[in-house]
């Protein structure tokens, strides 16, 4: 059941991600891979403090599954965050290649650890 | 292709349906994978680390590959939706990128892993782009003569 669950919510992360990089690049971010960032750091945030509640206590197994696991890794990806800064590698815009590849990973383990710092510590 | 851009909602739905359907696919290969190589949480997560990497390449062979064949409408855009967006990026992912490299840090308190573990996948997943994107120029280049 949990691992349907899981397969559902990754499913339902994919869809969240596909509508909020449409949304982001028709509003706020048109160009470049921000809005893959911006998604990328999110989900990390979530799956940080998942992951925190999950080391803490047996209720948070199943969460982390099904949230995390699921949700979160539909949501975020990889594949397109290296496929982007590729890109813009060929483009030889090398500038906002190194700030939104090295940068999107930082930001993303910075949130990552905010997220498992503030339910450690709660 | 013009009566299919005339009706957006229809494609819409089309659309948030083939995502919907990758992103199943791609989430279930991901947690099969990774239940089949599990890791501690002071461990290096491997099955991730291969995960990404293969996703990387798959999206750039699929992404050149639809590119060079044609404009992005019709059954090119659905492909893309579904192997693409769908499972390619559910099949990767990010969030666990950032928290198994919190994980080396918090729980086994390897710093240096985490860093190595981060950039590493960082680094190879551009290699891996690239060599996808190599492969699905020549095969397409190939095929043109």
């Amino acid at each position: 059941m949990i691992l349907v669950l899981t397969f559902l919510a990754g499913a339902l992360g994919a869809v969240a991600r596909f509508v909020a990089d449409a949304e982001l690049r028709r509003r706020v971010l048109p160009d470049g891979p921000w809005a893959t960032v911006l998604i990328n750091v999110s989900g990390s945030l979530v799956l940080g403090g998942l992951a925190a509640w999950a080391h803490r206590s047996a209720s948070g197994e199943s969460a982390l599954a099904i949230l995390g696991t699921g949700f979160c890794g539909g949501y975020t990806t990889f594949s397109t965050a290296s496929y982007e800064t590729m890109r813009l590698i060929e483009q030889r815009r090398y500038t906002v290649a190194v700030l939104s590849g090295a940068g999107g990973l930082v930001l993303a383990v910075a949130a990552s650890l905010l997220g498992w710092a503030a339910i450690a510590a709660s | 292709m013009s009566t299919e851009s005339a009706r957006p909602p229809h494609l819409r739905a089309t659309a948030l349906a083939l995502v919907l359907v990758g992103g199943f696919c791609g989430t279930a290969a991901r947690d099969l994978v990774q239940n089949a190589f599990p890791h501690s949480a002071s461990g290096v997560p491997w099955a991730t680390f291969g995960i990404n990497l293969a996703g990387a390449f798959v999206l750039g062979v699929l992404l050149e590959g639809l590119a060079r064949s044609g404009e992005d409408d019709g059954r090119r855009r659905r492909i893309r939706l579904l192997a693409g967006t769908g499972f390619c990026g559910a099949f990767t992912t990010y969030s666990a990128l950032a928290t198994d490299t919190v994980q080396l840090w918090e729980v086994g308190h390897r710093t240096t892993a985490g860093i190595a573990y981060a950039a590493g996948t960082v680094l190879a997943g551009l290699v891996c782009t690239w060599l996808g994107l190599m492969v699905a120029s020549r095969t397409a280049r190939g095929g043109a003569r």
